[in-house]
């Protein structure tokens, strides 16, 4: 199945009828959901297929003959397989089913880094990573005596592609970057960067959390190695997530966790693995999240993921102009490319009070170090006040948000 | 809740004496004959600050003083507490710490811990009890307190 990439932009207010929980009023204002790059609502489709398995079809996977086994194997592969085609993999085999981004990154840090590394070699990421593209590999690295090294990034919040490159050694095994920064919005030029980083032999993992519920990912015409991200960014179920790996790649590595279902036979002197990816899935899996998901590419497939970034990118370049308008407001992140999130801070404001005070008004945001500690003290902030946009915003949203700002202004006046 | 009560309840959190205690915080620095410090770390939103206090031989507080940053709530709670047990002798300004955590965590009091401080003023952080997400910002210097006094040296609110 291939995106729609030609149809007409479409109508957006009608996909927001579509999500259940944008419906409801909080605190007397009707609900304005700002929040999507922490976690993105449901649409009823999600909802439905969810409860739908839960009610009827539910039973363990790849085990029973009977009837609801069978059925609950059949939705759970076929998520799967619309994962595959979403993301363009060659092969169904290179889609690992995890709980989300955050084990995908662990699963490439102690399966493919782990065996290999050596004291002395580097792992390579950059200054706008989210701690769970930051956390693994100085694990892996303590555990094996490589070292991570960080390139820097500019004022702008973008990526200096010069110092990056120039840290491209021969000692770098892996560059783990993001596609989409969650607290600045700046999306990488992914393909210079997978490009240099192939020109010096170095395995590229791309976090794109950020990524892929915002735009359309080809994961074979970008050229990395291995792309994780999340379901519940996506509009899926949280506790889902997908580790793309190259084939050769994937077949070549351990597996991460021993259990059930990721083997082929065990007696207690030796173990068959099974074949790619059950290898990578030990026990259980999340059946009904990933069913959910699998609704969640349905959906975002039926809307084209290139009009989800046409309408994102109106939206947010309509967001920046009205809260720049807003005086005393200081936009963190202004990268030439930049999309679905905002960072900022009003006056003197902290980020927690502003977020209270838009609560109150009904509007969701995300305040804080947004999981990024490394880059809020680069930027010299205890975190920041964050907008992100999901396909259901519209510009009334935005209009509330840069209200209920005015009135917070008022209040620490 | 309607707009109006909604204004109400925003007054109630971010009363003037917050707003006043957070732009201007009392006995704000480091305070460098210090016998005791804690710091109190918030790690879900990474408010961080560093309490001071240097005790004097007859166990009272002759001292304190705080640093860091954070939001509106907790800079006027830490320098509330300044204020607060500046003078006190150390027990009961460890009393000051169970009866204003309880307080706002909505716990009874506890009858052991009797303080002759003038709690009055923190009645201004009351606000806070009715967001959840807010009552750890009101705590924090509080359990730093605590920890200074229990010479530890570090407090978090997790």
């Amino acid at each position: 199945m291939n995106l729609p990439h030609s149809q007409p932009v479409a109508d957006f207010s009608d996909y927001r009828d579509d999500f259940p929980a944008l419906q409801q009023s909080v605190n007397g204002q009707p609900l304005v959901y700002l929040d999507s790059a922490a976690s993105a609502q449901q649409p009823n489709a999600v909802i439905e297929a969810v409860a739908s398995y839960q009610r009827e079809d539910h039973a363990n996977v790849h085990r029973g003959v009977h009837t609801l086994s069978h059925r609950a194997t059949e939705s759970y592969e076929g998520a799967r397989d619309k994962l595959c085609n979403f993301i363009n993999a060659s092969s169904r085999a290179e889609i690992v089913l995890t709980s989300g981004t955050t084990e995908s990154i662990n699963l490439v840090a102690q399966s493919f880094c782990r065996p290999v590394l050596k004291p002395g070699d580097q792992i390579l990421i950059t200054w706008l990573e989210h701690h769970s593209n930051i956390v693994p590999w100085q694990l892996v690295c303590e555990q094996t005596g490589a070292e991570l090294i960080v390139a820097p990034i500019n004022d702008r919040g973008e990526v200096e592609l010069d110092a990056l490159y120039e840290l491209m050694t021969e000692r770098v095994k892996l560059l783990g970057i993001g596609h989409v920064s969650n607290a600045l919005g700046s999306i990488n030029p992914l393909r210079d960067i997978i490009g240099h980083a192939k020109q010096a032999g170095i395995t590229v993992l791309v976090d794109g959390a950020q990524g892929v519920p915002h735009m359309s990912v080809d994961v074979q015409s970008l050229g990395c190695d291995f792309y994780a991200f999340s379901g519940h960014k996506m509009f899926g179920p949280t506790g889902t997530g997908i580790l793309w790996g190259r084939e050769q790649l994937l077949e070549a590595m351990p597996p991460y966790q021993g259990g059930g279902d990721m083997i082929l036979e065990v007696s207690f002197e030796q173990t068959v693995f099974n074949e790619l990816p059950y290898k990578f899935e030990a026990g259980t899996p999340n059946i009904s999240g990933v069913i959910g998901l699998g609704a969640a590419v349905d959906y975002l497939s039926g809307i084209g993921m290139d009009s989800v970034l046409e309408h994102e990118k109106s939206l947010h370049a309509y967001m920046v102009t009205q809260l720049a308008a807003i005086e005393g407001i200081r936009l963190v992140g202004t990268a030439e490319n930049q999309a679905s999130v905002q960072s900022f801070l009003l006056n003197d404001i902290h980020p927690h009070d502003l977020g209270t005070i838009l609560d109150h008004q009904g509007v969701a945001i995300r305040t804080g170090h947004h999981c990024a500690m490394p880059l809020m003290q680069r930027f010299g902030l205890p975190g920041t006040a964050r907008a992100s946009l999901g396909l259901y915003n519209d510009r009334d949203d935005i209009d509330r948000l840069t209200g209920a700002l005015e009135k917070a202004r008022q209040v620490f006046a | 809740m309607n707009a109006a009560a909604d204004n109400q309840d925003l007054q109630e959190l971010y009363r003037e004496l917050i707003l006043d205690h957070a732009r201007k915080p009392r006995n704000f620095g480091r305070l460098d004959a210090a016998t005791h410090s804690a710091e109190g770390i918030n790690p879900l939103c990474g408010d961080k600050l560093r309490l001071y206090l240097r005790i004097d031989s007859n166990d009272r507080i002759a001292g304190v003083s705080f640093e860091g940053s954070g939001c509106a709530i907790s800079l006027a709670s830490a320098s509330l507490l300044t204020e607060a047990v500046s003078n006190l002798p150390v027990a009961d300004a460890d009393a000051c710490f169970s009866t204003v955590t309880r307080r706002l965590t909505r716990q009874p009091e506890n009858p052991a811990a009797t303080t002759t401080a003038n709690l009055s003023k923190l009645k201004a952080l009351d606000g806070v009890r009715d967001h959840p997400s807010r009552i750890k910002c009101a705590t924090l210097a509080w359990h730093a307190l605590h920890a200074a006094l229990h010479q530890q040296s570090q407090a978090t609110t997790e």
